[in-house]
């Protein structure tokens, strides 16, 4: 459970990281560069996001599976959808929200199972149900 | 193969090294140098994320890099020697569906 609850926060700052970063990389002059557009304000606030994001997922991965982290977030890729349309204005076609169902999907098929399920030949040390 | 997905392959294949080094480093040990290598993978795999949004639609870029989840769950499986049983690997092909219809 205290898995979920971290797994959410990720969420959350990954969206919010994408967001910013989308925002200030489009708002960039075409003549600046692949770098300095990163100065751009809004994409500094998004690499700040995306930083504290990181470091989140990085307590997540100490207690639960790669293979459980990875599909359960993934229903931040059909709410960075919702945002690109409603906020920036994008045109999301049937076929991406189709496809941005199918990855929530997948993400709620693998949240049905246990966070840490263990590993093949455990030799003891490492791993292990917290 | 268009632009937008040479970035998308490349965020992949660079994240796809990344968490495999931050899971592996976080529950196995040997953090000192496997953080700090996912560091260099994480900030090559951002940096083809930035050049992506700047190309591409924040409703196309996000989820296409989903792609990961299937590359990363085999990866898990093969060198995590994680237990993926068969609803993770629903999740992951469903995950993949997805992306593939980012790509009509």
């Amino acid at each position: 459970m205290r898995a979920l609850w971290h797994a959410a926060a990720v969420v959350a700052l990954n969206a919010a990281g994408n967001f910013a970063l989308s925002l200030g990389m489009k708002r960039a002059p075409a003549a600046a560069g692949p770098v300095l557009a990163l100065l751009e304000p809004a994409a500094m606030a998004g690499i700040v996001l995306l930083v504290a994001w990181m470091l989140l997922r990085l307590r997540l991965l100490q207690m639960a599976d790669l293979s459980f982290v990875l599909p359960v977030t993934a229903v931040g890729y059909i709410l960075n959808a919702v945002m690109g349309a409603a906020f920036l204005g994008e045109h999301v076609t049937l076929a991406r929200w189709t496809g941005a169902a199918l990855i929530t999907g997948g993400a709620a098929l693998t949240s049905l199972t246990p966070a840490d399920a263990g590993r093949h030949n455990d030799s003891g040390g490492a791993g292990g149900r917290r | 193969m268009t632009a937008r997905w040479m970035l998308v392959a490349a965020v992949v294949a660079c994240t796809a090294c990344a968490d495999l080094l931050q899971s592996h480093g976080m529950r196995h040990g040997g953090a000192r140098w496997k953080l700090p290598l996912s560091v260099v993978f994480l900030a090559l795999s951002f940096f083809s994320f930035t050049q992506l949004l700047r190309i591409a639609d924040l409703s196309f870029a996000v989820p296409a890099t989903a792609a990961s989840l299937v590359v990363e769950t085999l990866l898990a499986q093969l060198v995590l020697r994680e237990r993926v049983d068969w609803k993770r690997w629903g999740g992951a092909l469903l995950a993949a569906a997805g992306v593939a219809l980012l790509a009509l």
